[in-house]
């Protein structure tokens, strides 16, 4: 019988064995997927237990903070945003049903002191073993709470989006998105939040319009074809063209009446492509289209970030890359045409066509004037701190590559300072600073009702700040109207404060 | 005893000391209650090893006692006014204050009654003459039969393994063992399609997860399935992921919500294992199932030192159902197998299955005693 009861032992054993080779699963590989499971209970609670990092802008202005409370023994802490409705989308939120967003979102490892880092791994595990209290990293941001508050008020009930970066190193200053929401009353109120609405209507204020609103340029997209123009050679600020209020494309006027954003006369006759910057002249710029060609404006477009989603450190799914896009039945797709000759050369030099550009990205395309060419990567975390003070990650500003020659930066530069000088941009300007800008007022399909645009870099002499600012459906309003106020308060406010 | 195995008794006291420690961890009046269990069990342990000292190979004359008795106690649970329901299955008796699992006994007088009876059929049952079956199918059926009625899977699983186990090691056929998994397999697929609590066990444990609402027979509404009929599964398996490599440390593990409710419902009786786990951690929840495998492993033995068959077949039987009831509740636990709610032996707290277990440990102490005197020429 013993040939059987070694089996029978064998058997026994191997069930066992089998247990922990089960447990190992789960508490080794599975485990951290465990744990990302939205219903799992044990981490609704564990998450309260860590002291997650603060989110601030400095010592005083707080967005992220911690209320401290007692529960069954256990100290627990309750995320708490003191600025309520200040840069929301960009902070994001952290619930207790475990539902995250924006930097909260993306920067959670932080700020839960979970990044991995052998000491970092070794610090928190004795933090644990000693029974302590695990507390995350801090995370410091460049955005100026002043800017970002007057670009909020300037945006009121509107809807839109506001960007302002340093044109060297990237650093974004404001991010504001309208309507906002107040991420104290996501958890609470979540049904409310879905609910607020804007003057557009439907407000969508979980959206983050200022890295993933998809907006036509317009006409601020002229400093693109203008690039292009001048970079390859094909035209010079000086060269002329004849503008007898349309141009002729495929055999059919392509007429400069109906293009709100032009001021002065319907027909300038003999112009300068500065002139036709200036005053945003459609007929000038659909010509350039066709001279250079739709696949010359794309590969600038592609320059200056367009098809890339622009880096940040905000999750990438709240952000957006820029480019055509095209409507199929899965929803509106990039599309890269593989034979840019289909696509009309004349209307993208003017921004319209199927078009789409995020506030982020524009403010990137100013900024990269302002840069002498070279398009800065945007940031919006300088610091990552560790609770003892020392600096877990730095910022370091760098770029993504030169778009353009510095001379064709120059001479943009110029072309752009004219419009707000003397085009359609002056409402921009700020009495002893030269404001560089182009505005755009871009159709939305409906009579009357325009997406307006404004996006700009000052000084022009010794640029420091770049500005987007988009208003969407806006009855009878201009960029040049209802943007450049906004944008010039917002440069103000960063320039002097 | 003075050549009884030196290894059973230290590990029977650090398993039982583990549990009431987590126990005590999770809730102090339980503890307490526990801890009166377990100085009847020892009670209960030194009045079998006293009793049968001189010879317990006289329990093989009362074999077919035995084998009623385990029916009876089987059917307690059945009567109208002693029974009682608890979640469902229906498997404890209350005389006065007190209540208790009469089946955890009936394993015992079950697999004493197969070791007899198999020791002293093996060979006529070896040649397969169905005579010799009846009062085997007769008790084992009987047995199954009250297990399905009182919807106590996990312990019909255990049943029916131990006797698998001994039908194997007394016949060495094989063949017998085949016929009888697939008449499992047959039976389970009758019970799983005639049964709804089988199907929804069985559900929970292939799917306990979904993307999207189904329909919750607790509540009567659409919700997602481990918002519902698999929360308990789902949460415990959390726990165990909580705890990691190195575990939470005792004491540190989180079973309430912020509101200072229990998350895991039963979790220091069929969910202590993940509650361990995740104080624990992999480096501890090892550690214990090293206990078991050793336990298992002296167990079985002395089954082979064991003299004569019936010991033989005994030893066996106490050790194999200690490794497979380990096996059926932390297997339910780890997705192993579907969840069937049984006791963890000697850690999970339930004053019966302490009581039992301590009776399994006895009785291999008493057979470990006697064999290993004989191996060294003392009788």
């Amino acid at each position: 019988m013993n040939r059987q009861l070694t089996r029978l032992a064998i058997v026994a054993v191997l069930l066992l064995v089998a247990l922990v080779g089960a447990t190992t699963y789960w508490q080794a590989w599975a485990s951290g997927g465990l744990q990302a499971r939205q219903d799992n209970a044990i981490q609704r609670v564990v998450q309260f237990t860590i002291q997650r990092g603060l989110i601030q802008t400095g010592p005083k202005a707080i967005f992220a903070a911690n209320k401290k409370k007692k529960v069954g023994g256990q100290t627990l802490f309750f995320r708490r945003y003191p600025q309520h409705k200040l840069a929301a989308q960009t902070i994001g939120y952290s619930t207790a049903s475990r539902s995250q967003a924006g930097l909260e979102r993306s920067m959670n490892d932080y700020l839960t002191g979970s990044n991995t880092n052998l000491s970092n791994a070794f610090k928190r595990a004795l933090d644990k073993f000693g029974g302590g209290t695990v507390k995350g990293n801090s995370l410091l941001l460049t955005l100026r709470p002043a800017a970002q508050r007057i670009a909020q008020q300037q945006l009121g009930s509107r809807c839109g989006a506001v960007v302002a970066m340093n044109t060297h190193t990237g650093a974004v200053y404001v991010m504001a998105s309208t309507p906002s929401y107040d991420p104290n009353s996501i958890s609470a109120n979540y049904a409310k939040v879905l609910k607020i609405r804007g003057d557009c209507g439907a407000g969508h204020a979980l959206l983050n319009r200022a890295t993933s609103g998809l907006y036509t340029p317009g006409s601020t997209f002229k400093i693109i074809t203008a690039a292009a123009a001048l970079d390859t050679g094909a035209f010079t600020p000086t060269s002329t063209f004849e503008d007898p209020g349309y141009c002729t494309e495929y055999g059919k006027k392509v007429s400069n009446a109906g293009n709100p954003d032009q001021n002065g006369p319907e027909s300038f006759g003999h112009v300068t492509l500065l002139q036709g910057f200036e005053h945003s002249i459609n007929s000038v710029f659909c010509n350039v289209g066709m001279k250079i060609g739709a696949k010359t404006i794309l590969d600038y477009a592609k320059r200056f970030g367009f098809y890339k989603t622009p880096p940040l450190e905000t999750p990438s799914d709240e952000r957006a890359p820029s480019g055509l896009y095209k409507y199929t039945k899965a929803g509106r797709v990039l599309d890269d045409p593989k034979d840019p000759s289909s696509v009309d050369p004349g209307r993208l030099a003017f921004g319209q066509t199927t078009m789409l550009a995020t506030p982020l990205q524009m403010a990137m395309v100013a900024a990269t004037v302002g840069n002498g060419g070279v398009v800065p990567k945007p940031y919006v975390v300088a610091k990552v701190v560790a609770p003892d003070g020392s600096t877990v990650r730095d910022t370091k500003p760098s770029n993504l590559g030169r778009a353009i020659k510095p001379q064709t930066a120059t001479d943009l530069t110029a072309m752009m300072v004219a419009a707000v000088q003397g085009g359609t941009g002056t409402a921009a300007q700020i009495p002893g600073i030269q404001v560089a800008g182009k505005t755009g007022t871009a159709e939305t399909g409906v009579n009357n009702v325009y997406t307006a645009w404004f996006v700009c870099f000052a000084p022009a002499d010794n640029p420091q700040v770049a500005v987007a600012v988009v208003l969407e459906q806006q009855a009878n309003g201009f960029g040049g109207v209802v943007a450049a106020p906004i944008a010039k308060l917002v440069l103000q406010s960063l320039l002097h404060g | 005893m003075p050549y009884a195995d030196p290894y059973l008794l230290p590990i029977a006291a650090v398993l039982t000391a583990i549990g009431l420690t987590e126990i005590y961890r999770l809730g102090p009046s339980d503890a307490f209650k526990q801890g009166l269990w377990v100085v009847i069990g020892v009670a209960v342990f030194a009045v079998v090893l006293l009793g049968l000292r001189r010879d317990y190979r006289l329990l093989e004359n009362y074999k077919y006692l035995f084998g009623l008795g385990a029916i009876a106690l089987l059917f307690m649970p059945l009567l109208p006014v002693i029974g009682q329901t608890v979640n469902g299955s229906r498997l404890w008796v209350h005389a006065g204050g007190l209540q208790f699992q009469p089946g955890e006994l009936g394993k015992i007088a079950l697999i004493v009654f197969l070791a007899a009876y198999l020791r002293e059929k093996r060979e006529v049952l070896a040649q397969g003459r169905l005579k010799d079956w009846g009062p085997l199918l007769v008790i084992w059926g009987g047995a199954m039969l009250v297990l399905f009625a009182t919807g106590d899977l996990g312990s019909a699983l255990l049943y029916y393994g131990i006797f698998l186990a001994l039908l194997y090691a007394a016949t060495a056929r094989v063949a017998y063992v085949a016929v009888a998994v697939g008449l499992f397999v047959a039976g389970a697929a009758a019970v799983y399609k005639g049964t709804p609590h089988v199907r929804t066990r069985v559900t929970n444990w292939l799917h306990p997860w979904t993307a999207d609402k189904v329909y919750c027979a607790l509540t009567g509404t659409q919700t997602l399935r481990q918002d519902c009929g698999s929360y308990q599964e789902v949460q415990s398996l959390y726990s165990i992921g909580h705890g990691g490599f190195g575990g939470t440390g005792l004491g540190a593990g989180t079973f309430t919500t912020s509101s200072g409710h229990q998350i895991i419902p039963e979790l220091n009786t069929d969910f202590i294992y993940s509650a361990l786990a995740q104080e624990l951690g992999l480096i501890g929840a090892a550690a214990l199932l090293l206990l078991y495998m050793v336990f298992v492993l002296r167990g079985f033995r002395i089954s082979l030192f064991a003299g004569d068959g019936f010991s033989k077949l005994l030893a066996a039987g106490l050790t194999f159902g200690f490794a497979l009831q380990t096996f059926i509740i932390v297997g339910g636990i780890l997705r192993v197998l579907p969840l069937t709610g049984i006791t963890l032996p000697l850690v999970s707290y339930g004053g019966s299955s302490i009581v039992s277990s301590f009776i399994v440990v006895a009785g291999l102490m008493l057979i470990s005693n006697r064999a290993n005197a004989d191996v060294e020429g003392v009788r």
